[in-house]
């Protein structure tokens, strides 16, 4: 079982979901992202997502768009992020799962991204605008040679074709957007996302995390009822955001973990 | 060696595809199998025909350009007039389509990304005639420098929103409109401008602008007595007015066919929008195909006077094309294109987008060595209103700069004919 199945079995047998904390990787700099995704494990993340960032994010709402641009501008790039990584996992064992867009991923060649990606600790990756039909069997089966996990996409919108396509080419979990939308905050989440959540979990065996617009201790109470795993993104790319250039960043972002994460230790199912 | 993607629909080659997210990869599938649908009805041909003819325009004409020809030393030019279209481009041809494609899907809500204006234009008009609201979006660059285009969008009932990220061109504004589909798929159709995009934008963009080839087609036979040119040339952006002229010759190996890039003002990544010059293959908004960008490949930022042009991807067709050698892809600087801009409104009367005078300056290049017995069709896919203060402050500049070149006071004919037979090529 991947370090990822093993996190995902064990929040099972905790009768929790598990807490997946989103940051762009390289934002404001590598250097603090390093500490930063420290933070996130500390704060007691189960699963750690970094986004790669891109200059044309269409699936990222504006507070993720600025964090790429931040991260780019102090000269992020895909091996730089992945030498971060393999410098942090010395001290942190949480799973990592890469998040990014396809073309970063092509320039570097995709065997060469999966073999690095492996080589520097990370336990999958996730291509927001790389579906399964369009995978040709290339990058997956690279991924699985390295050990990487697939992870793939699913949405409001996939037909049940879509959703049997998509859980046969995944491995790790199944990330599925909570709506059509790109990332970001909201103040309400839809009110047929559980339902939804419910009948896809019972269509799929792999693990099932909901994110894209997961912002508050009560919408990842409210998911973390009906998911595997609750993704929170964008707003703590805000609170690194707002914060950046404070010395107690880590320590807010390690807190503000802990706030959002509360709920799902606190809450178990049944 | 073939590989599986080549038979899969919505490839042109290794080129194309659907590389978006899950979330627009269900209503992609039903666009398709509406689109195949639907176009092969007789009863939405014919309306789209119809409407063509009666609202936008067509046929336009195919008008032999004798004092440009003369100019250039005799060989037969003619121009393809999509500048007389209503909104005053191709783009027209396609938004249209779109339009009543998105009426058959019941969808009352169409967005579009534009460039230099005109797809917003032709798509707030085509809004505004089967009465679906519309958002067009546009890079804060482009809007101030297609100020024109911004307010015929506004007085059409469209919203136009500004969009400050990136380059501020036409790739955010695509962007941006992508995000919103992505948000409001249920209820809204995406009217892209070009055949870029996933499947099936670029084959359904490329079927409605096969009518500039199909009339160009007849018109050469009925003026000529020859249905086909010894050379098309046309300007590529993302390639529609192209491909749309490209696509009756493309089995017709005596034609010989060049796309023009923008060249903008150096070779450096950054200063051009020619992809085919420093590209490489990659993927954006949806499709493989060549892009500029650089090793890490995050997407390049793009120059040239004509927004139209102004974007790092070409339509995974073209790269098609391209690899082939079916269609050489040549660059036209700036300058060059400026200075094709004046040509053409001394010559015969015409200010072209600048767009076209890319074509035409690429044209030009080639006039001096064909006989008078050649026969070259340009695209002139748009018309120039828009870049009436693109070119003044541009010629501003220069003549700020290059005050002492006698050249300035020449006829812009006359410096033509000198660069033509000046035998410096």
């Amino acid at each position: 079982m991947s370090a990822i199945g093993a996190v995902f079995s064990h929040c099972r047998e905790a009768k929790r979901a598990a807490f997946i904390p989103y940051l762009t990787g390289g934002d404001p700099d590598l250097e603090t992202s390093a500490e930063l995704l420290e933070a996130l494990a500390a704060g007691g993340a189960d699963i750690i997502e970094v986004g790669v960032p891109f200059s044309d994010p269409i699936a990222d709402g504006p507070i993720n768009q600025r964090a790429a641009v931040r991260a780019l501008e102090a000269g992020a790039t895909l091996p730089g992020i992945l030498e971060m990584i393999a410098r942090i996992r010395a001290r942190v064992d949480t799973p990592m799962v890469l998040f990014s867009y396809f073309n970063p991923l092509l320039a570097h060649g995709l065997q060469t991204v999966a073999e690095q990606a492996a080589i520097s600790g990370v336990d999958g990756i996730l291509c927001v605008d790389l579906p399964p039909d369009e995978d040709d069997g290339g990058f997956r089966d690279f991924c699985r040679s390295a050990g990487v996990d697939s992870i793939y996409l699913l949405a409001p919108t996939s037909t049940p074709e879509r959703v049997k396509l998509v859980a046969a080419a995944s491995s790790g979990f199944v990330y599925y957007v909570s709506r059509t939308g790109v990332t970001g905050v909201q103040k309400d989440l839809s009110r047929e996302l559980q339902r939804e959540v419910k009948k896809i979990r019972r269509r799929i065996d792999l693990p099932l995390a909901v994110g894209f617009g997961i912002s508050s201790p009560e919408q990842v109470a409210a998911v973390g009822k009906v998911a595997d795993g609750v993704v929170v993104g964008s707003a703590l790319v805000r609170v690194v955001e707002e914060n950046r250039g404070r010395s107690d960043l880590p320590e807010l972002l390690a807190a503000e973990v802990e706030r959002l994460a509360a709920p799902l230790l606190r809450s178990r199912r049944r | 060696m073939r590989k599986k993607s080549d038979q899969r629909a919505g490839y042109f080659g290794p080129y194309g595809g659907r590389f978006v997210p899950e979330t627009l990869m269900a209503p992609l599938g039903e666009l398709a199998r509406t689109y195949d649908q639907v176009s092969r009805q007789r009863k939405f041909q014919r309306r789209l025909k119809d409407l063509l003819r009666d609202y936008a325009g067509r046929p336009t004409p195919l008008y032999f350009a004798d004092r440009l020809s003369s100019t250039l030393g005799g060989v037969r030019i003619f121009l393809k007039r999509e500048d007389l279209l209503h909104t005053g481009a191709h783009k027209i041809n396609n938004a249209i389509g779109q339009a009543l494609l998105a009426e058959h899907m019941g969808k009352g809500r169409i967005i579009a990304e534009t460039g230099a204006g005109q797809h917003g234009v032709a798509t707030a008009t085509a809004a505004a005639l089967l009465g679906q609201s519309c958002t067009v979006y546009m890079g804060e660059e482009d809007m101030r420098r297609q100020r024109l285009n911004v307010d015929r969008m506004r007085l059409l009932g469209a919203e136009v929103v500004q969009v400050d990220a990136g380059s501020r061109t036409l790739k955010d504004a695509i962007n941006e409109a992508l995000r919103d589909w992505v948000t409001n798929v249920r209820t809204t159709h995406y009217v892209l401008g070009s055949v870029l995009g996933p499947d099936p934008y670029p084959r359904m963009v490329r079927d409605f602008q096969r009518v500039i080839g199909q009339e160009t087609r007849r018109q050469l036979r009925k003026q000529t007595g020859q249905d086909w040119p010894h050379l098309a040339v046309a300007c590529v952006g993302g390639g529609s007015n192209s491909i749309g002229l490209f696509s009756a010759f493309l089995e017709e190996p005596r034609t010989r066919l060049i796309g023009v890039e923008a060249g903008g003002i150096g070779e450096e990544l950054g200063e051009h929008a020619a992809r085919f010059r420093g590209g490489r293959t990659g993927v954006l908004h949806g499709t493989r195909t060549m892009v500029l960008q650089d090793r890490h490949g995050q997407i390049a930022t793009t120059h040239s006077v004509s927004a139209g042009l102004d974007y790092p991807a070409i339509g995974p067709e073209h790269a098609l094309l391209h690899e082939q050698g079916r269609v050489e892809y040549t660059a036209v600087t700036d300058a060059e294109a400026v200075e094709a801009f004046h040509l053409l409104a001394a010559t015969e009367g015409i200010l072209p987008a600048l767009e076209s005078a890319h074509a035409i300056a690429e044209a030009v290049k080639h006039a001096c060595h064909l006989s008078s017995k050649k026969v070259v069709v340009i695209n002139l896919s748009g018309r120039g209103d828009k870049d009436v203060e693109s070119v003044l402050e541009y010629d501003a500049n220069k003549s700020g700069s290059k005050r002492d070149e006698a050249k300035a006071s020449r006829h812009p004919a006359e410096t033509w004919k000198n660069v033509v037979w000046g035998g410096d090529r």
